[in-house]
């Protein structure tokens, strides 16, 4: 029987898998929605921008591993997808973005709402696709999940005309992918593998660092056998945070500028660094030249790009992480006298570490007058779900709470890594919302950086998802204030925001919750109460204005150069 | 240092724009680039030449390489290849000049593709290198307008790719 080019798109939808699409209907995609209302199977959540729409697409993947999926008009709904586009591009994320483009007959015309998105967003995809004729339609859904999901996975977007919407076609949906320029290394190549046990086992100060990819790759196990074998401990990125259990004694939590004394001074001091899926940003990194001086790098990395691309690199291993750690830790066990000895003689080392430690532990000064923020992420981590998600915006309460939040299971952390993007985390939030209706999802951001998405309590309430949001409020925008402080002479330049927003009315507004602490005394009893309470429900902290995220490297240094102490 | 680059790429809009955008997103330089379909006229090979040290052209290979659209990468750097330029070249030939541009289009084998009462058209083929000595040559008599193809370069032998 023919279908439609929307019936088709939407059949497409339902053989990957997707259950949950995100978006905002408009006249070039109302083809669609017209025939979304016949799959019931696919439940579609409206949000109040299509930038939301992306980041909660983004929100699902980064929690379930699944593709997350968008739906926006052209012209302008596909244009504020780009900041979502681009984040999930920069943090690696598998998603397919439909956008509804103007008819073929009248694209290069300066149509209502044309945008030419494949051309806009060729630099922040993996791969996209203007579908020209609805023959190819079937054909490149299925390439575009494919992509998505595969060797490095990342943003997929496909723009369809409406006259293809409308056109129709038998539909067929292609059993297998051909593909011949796109073939991602799975698995690593065992003679490289082998030579990094040889440097492993030569190794006396050694240091797993960790990114993102190991959460992509599904790794976090695997992960914590090869450290256990050779007892290496272990620091992670912001994007790398969820994948390894910061309780863990071999933990060193985040390294670079924002990292901990002893992450970055083990760094510094080590003779093997092993790199897995992490691609040495420069936030991680500072000063390039003087960036782990002492230390052999062993990069293992699914996309070869990422290889030698900031820092030179002693062995390259291109290749799935989860195939490579798991090879690596075999060909270790084959050598189980040697791994003996190594960790017999790398105790010193981990002693070292525990001095660094106990030395400049992560800290704050605790107030009896003033609410911390630091202060409010720990009791949020004493009182939350053990499997709690959470997402955040970007600023210094992201910092905090990577920080001070202390991760223990993996995908339970949501924030943007590589771009950057304040209103990420309340749509993100939702979007993990859902997909686990019944687990606690907190979105924990900034007083500038809620204002960026806020709109999206109206959804949240709408649809019943119970996010928790906790604002940490110090009027300013505070990472920037933070460096006007710091490196600026205190001229806080467009920083301050003056106008005192009443976040608890703002809930209100949207029938939702709103809880306010001033004092530390309120802060336990003002989390119970929100955790308590059914619904979205936004908690607000009048924190201390001019606290500091700390330790801190400072832009171009190199990473055991921190300030400690304001 | 010079490096001339074969990519097979599939044979779709849009995939030149991919090329030329991976360059310049990145800041790498293209001196030039051609393209057209091969044998199978669903491939298309671009040959790119470009400048960069070893880690710049290994960044870039790496690059082309991932997009989705390209089937093969072949660097011809410190390789044993055949490299040929096309240039179309009109040059000043006033009365008493014409015999002696004639003589250099022969030394060159080169051809006069088109005459005007104060100009010829040559066509010339090679390498970079004897495109750039020809036009020393006819610098002299006043060069009126040029276009050059950029090099195309095939591997000898067994050397290359298919397509």
């Amino acid at each position: 029987m023919k279908k439609t080019g929307s019936q088709i798109l939407l059949e497409c939808l339902q053989m990957e898998g997707v259950d949950t699409v995100f978006g905002y209907p408009g006249g070039a995609v109302i083809n669609i929605y017209h025939d979304l209302v016949d799959y019931p199977g696919l439940n579609h959540i409206l949000t109040r921008h299509e930038q939301a729409a992306v980041h909660a697409a983004d929100g699902y993947a980064r929690a379930t591993g699944k593709v997350g999926v968008a739906i926006a008009t052209s012209g302008p709904g596909a244009t504020n997808t780009v900041t979502g586009i681009a984040t999930a591009y920069m943090d690696s994320i598998p998603m397919v973005v439909i956008t509804g483009q103007v008819p073929t007959p009248l694209i290069g015309n300066d149509a209502f709402q044309e945008a030419d998105m494949v051309g806009i967003t060729r630099p922040i995809t993996k791969h996209n696709y203007l579908v020209k004729d609805i023959r190819d339609l079937a054909r490149i859904i299925k390439q575009a999940f494919y992509i998505a999901r595969t060797g490095r996975p990342g943003p997929v977007l496909v723009d369809l005309p409406k006259d293809v919407q409308v056109a129709t076609h038998t539909f067929s949906y292609p059993d297998k992918v051909e593909l011949r320029g796109y073939k991602p290394t799975v698995s690593g190549n065992i003679r490289q593998v082998e030579k990094a046990a040889k440097m492993i086992l030569a190794a006396r100060k050694p240091v797993i660092y960790v990114g993102g990819g190991a959460t992509l790759s599904n790794c976090p196990e695997q992960l914590r056998q090869f450290a256990e074998t050779i007892q290496a401990p272990v620091t992670t990125t912001l994007m790398g945070m969820s994948s390894f259990p910061s309780r863990h004694e071999l933990s060193l939590g985040m390294l670079g500028m924002h990292g901990t004394y002893y992450a970055n001074m083990a760094v510094t001091n080590s003779d093997l660094l092993i790199a897995i899926g992490a691609r040495f940003d420069d936030r991680v990194t500072g000063k390039i030249a003087t960036f782990a001086p002492h230390a052999k790098i062993i990069h293992v990395d699914i996309d070869p790009t990422s290889i030698k691309k900031n820092v030179r690199v002693d062995l390259p291993i291109v290749g799935d992480l989860k195939d490579v750690l798991q090879n690596l830790v075999r060909k270790l066990a084959e050598h189980a006298d040697e791994v003996a000895d190594m960790t017999t003689e790398t105790e010193s080392w981990r002693r070292q570490i525990l001095d660094w430690k106990t030395e400049h532990p992560l800290t704050y000064q605790p107030s009896e007058t003033e609410i911390k923020p630091q202060f409010v992420i720990e009791k949020i981590r004493e009182l939350s779900n053990d499997d709690a998600i959470i997402a955040t915006e970007v600023g210094q309460h992201q910092m905090w709470t990577a920080q001070f939040f202390q991760f223990t299971q993996p995908r339970t952390f949501l924030s943007s890594g590589g771009l950057g993007t304040m209103g990420y985390g309340l749509p993100a939030a939702l979007g993990a919302q859902a997909a686990f209706p019944e687990r606690q999802v907190i979105d924990i951001s900034g007083d500038g950086s809620f204002q960026m998405n806020s709109q999206e309590m109206a959804t949240l309430v709408q649809y019943g998802l119970p996010v928790k949001i906790v604002i940490l409020n110090n009027n300013y925008l505070g990472m920037v204030r933070q460096w006007q402080q710091l490196f600026f002479d205190r001229r806080y330049s467009q920083t301050v925001l003056e106008l005192p927003i009443d976040f608890v009315k703002l809930a209100e507004a949207y029938g939702a919750t709103g809880l306010r602490a001033d004092k530390p005394d309120q802060v336990e009893e003002t989390i119970r109460q929100a955790f308590a309470t059914p619904g979205p429900v936004i908690m607000e902290f009048k924190v201390a204005r001019e606290e500091n995220v700390l330790p801190m490297v400072p832009a171009g240094r190199s990473i055991h150069e921190m300030v400690l102490a304001s | 240092m010079r490096h001339t680059i074969s990519v097979l790429v599939e044979n779709e809009f849009g995939v030149l724009s991919r090329v030329s955008g991976l360059f310049s997103g990145r800041g790498f330089n293209i001196e030039s680039l051609s393209v057209a379909p091969t044998l199978d006229p669903s491939v298309s090979r671009m040959t790119i030449v470009t400048t960069g040290d070893d880690q710049v052209l290994e960044q870039i290979t790496k690059h082309l390489n991932k997009l989705i659209d390209t089937i093969k990468v072949i660097d011809f750097t410190g390789t044993d290849y055949v490299e040929r330029e096309l240039a179309l070249i009109k040059v000043n030939a006033e009365e008493s000049l014409r015999a002696e541009v004639l003589r250099i289009a022969d030394i060159f084998r080169s051809k006069v593709v088109d005459v005007g009462p104060r100009s010829y058209t040559l066509e010339v083929t090679g390498a970079p290198g004897k495109i750039n000595a020809i036009l020393e040559l006819l610098r002299p008599f006043g060069i009126k307008e040029i276009v050059r193809t950029g090099p195309v370069v095939l591997g000898r032998g067994e050397k290359g790719g298919k397509g």
